[in-house]
């Protein structure tokens, strides 16, 4: 569906030339949920935007929906982008335009006749939960219902993709849940196929299929969201895991426990999918003479599996607690021993 | 009982006079009005980062609208003598009057529609583009709507100062209530038609910043 080829994106600026994309290659399949995270400046804002020739690459050549973006210009590429929707991190709504007004936009833009477009703009004011509001102004409308009237309105052409830039920062956590719950929906009801760069783990969890990480222009790691959050490679990755299995009170707690627990071992064990099935814990102690106390537990869910964080504190003979924690690597599971500091 | 506070004061004369002003002001606020959006436009467009980007025309059109800003209205007026009579034949009258209220004050206003265009939020532009929307339709969709407010208070600010331009070109033979207020009244000693000339300016004074006002309170939804 997207083809990013061999792609460089170099802007000149005061202080020289700064390479905002550098050589970057990617495919999206079609249907797919595909997330770009990174920390702010690192390209992937630059890299969504020349989805839809909103930047033109340096160099290379990107694809979507069968149009070569980085090529056409004026009417084709006008045309192109009716099929190419965006939402924004700041909605980007017209305030003189009420809910109504703002979803025909797009509809208008592409030509269609007013009773159509009335009849469009209520099936999307449905579809995104907006009945009610739609004789609101923007400035009547809170961030939440904002950005669905965003959401209806890059729908309204029954676009190929979608493109998400930032879509959830500017909102609190709970509204962030449901807007990334819509777009699920959307993805699986409509077959869209959604792009979306963020700088939080959380919505990268919450319904990506796959993942890229950006760090200085470049993809330094990419894959299913499911190995990326069990097995990071790269020290960027693992922070941005870290971001959603380990929250700071985690940390705090650790460090506690590690100076109220002075003997045995602290281990951190990392579940995927099947393995949480296992009665893990059980075979612990019924084989190894330890005790097993367990400190904190967190489960989380991505879209194609779940994923478990299980802090225990492991206490026995140290030749017994060390069989035992080569028991749990034995057992498909992830293990990390926290030493004392 | 007017009559004896106010001895020289001639009421058909009076209204005539009224009438002339409000004729030169509302032709020219419109013709300001769709100047100043052309030029103002245009400025905006054509600046660094903007669809039509062209720093030479950018300032070609910065220059003059600066050069006919900063011209004193009354030296405007002399300076625009010819031209006046090339395209009208005369410059008496309050016709006569029009060309050099709508060349002083267009780029006034073109500055100001300038200055509304820019507040709107670029991201709305942005989006606008990303829905493939054609530079007319961003023009008149999201750029003249979204700036409307300040358009139109830019506008109200602009006729009130043409009210006051008006009254000028009537001193050197435009007519309208400064003509009859500096020949009927100064010129004679009249002062009692001076200040009625006066009240009534004042009088369509706040009456434009009056509407001003209340239509701009209406448009801004934000």
């Amino acid at each position: 569906m997207i083809s990013i080829k061999d792609v460089k994106k170099i802007f000149s600026t005061k202080n020289g030339k700064v390479n905002a994309v550098d050589n970057v290659n990617l495919e999206i399949n079609e249907g797919e949920i595909f997330g770009v995270i990174g920390y702010s400046g690192a390209g992937k804002s630059t890299l969504i935007r020349m989805l839809n020739g909103l930047e033109i690459p340096t160099e290379g050549v990107v694809s979507v929906a069968g149009n070569e973006v980085s090529r056409i210009k004026g009417a084709s590429l006008r045309k192109a982008r009716q099929e190419i929707s965006m939402i924004f991190q700041h909605f980007n709504l017209l305030w003189s335009r009420t809910v109504r007004e703002n979803i025909a936009f797009p509809l208008e833009i592409a030509g269609v006749p007013k009773k159509a477009r009335l009849e469009r703009v209520n099936e999307l004011i449905k579809l995104v939960g907006l009945d009610g509001r739609e004789d609101a102004y923007p400035s009547q409308l809170s961030g939440g219902q904002k950005q669905r009237v965003g959401i209806a309105r890059a729908l309204a052409n029954n676009p190929k993709v979608l493109l998400c830039d930032e879509a959830t920062s500017a909102l609190d956590p709970q509204t962030t849940d449901s807007i990334l719950d819509l777009l699920v929906d959307i993805n699986e009801r409509l077959g869209l196929t959604i792009v979306l760069i963020t700088h939080e783990m959380h919505v990268i969890r919450k319904i990506c299929h796959r993942v890229a990480v950006m760090e200085g222009g470049r993809i330094v790691e990419i894959g299913e969201v499911l190995d990326v959050f069990q097995k990071p490679k790269e020290p960027i990755t693992k922070r941005f895991v870290q971001q959603v299995t380990e929250p700071e009170e985690t940390k705090e707690t650790i460090t506690h426990l590690l100076s109220a627990y002075p003997n045995g071992q602290i281990v951190q064990l990392g579940f995927v999918g099947g393995s949480a099935e296992q009665p893990l814990i059980t075979n612990l102690i019924r084989h190894y003479n330890v005790t097993v106390n367990v400190l904190q537990g967190k489960i989380s869910q991505t879209q194609s599996g779940s994923y478990g964080t299980l802090f225990i504190h492991i206490d026995g003979e140290s030749d017994e607690v060390t069989r035992a924690i080569e028991y749990i690597h034995s057992q498909k599971v992830g293990v990390e021993v926290i030493s004392h500091a | 009982m007017l009559n004896e506070w106010l001895p020289n004061v001639d009421w058909e004369r009076m209204w005539e006079a009224t009438k002339e002003t409000l004729y030169m002001t509302s032709i020219s606020v419109i013709a300001t009005f769709i100047l100043g959006i052309i030029l103002g436009l245009l400025l905006f467009l054509t600046s660094k980062g903007n669809i039509w980007q062209n720093q030479l025309v950018n300032k070609i059109i910065a220059a003059f609208v600066n050069v006919f800003r900063s011209i004193p209205f009354l030296i405007l007026i002399v300076l625009l003598i010819p031209f006046t009579k090339m395209i009208l034949g005369t410059m008496i009258g309050e016709n006569a009057a029009l060309p050099a209220l709508i060349i002083g004050a267009a780029p006034f206003y073109a500055r100001m529609v300038e200055i509304g265009l820019r507040e709107i939020d670029k991201g709305v532009i942005e989006a606008s583009k990303s829905m493939g929307a054609k530079t007319s339709t961003i023009i008149w969709k999201v750029l003249i709507p979204e700036s409307m407010p300040a358009l139109v208070s830019g506008i109200t600010v602009t006729a009130i100062a043409l009210v006051g331009y008006t009254a000028m070109a009537g001193v050197i033979g435009a007519g309208g209530l400064g003509n009859l207020a500096y020949l009927e009244g100064f010129q004679r000693s009249r002062y009692d038609v001076v200040w009625i000339a006066t009240i009534i300016i004042l009088i369509i004074v706040f009456i434009i910043q009056m509407i001003g006002d209340l239509i701009t309170s209406k448009l801004d939804k934000r």
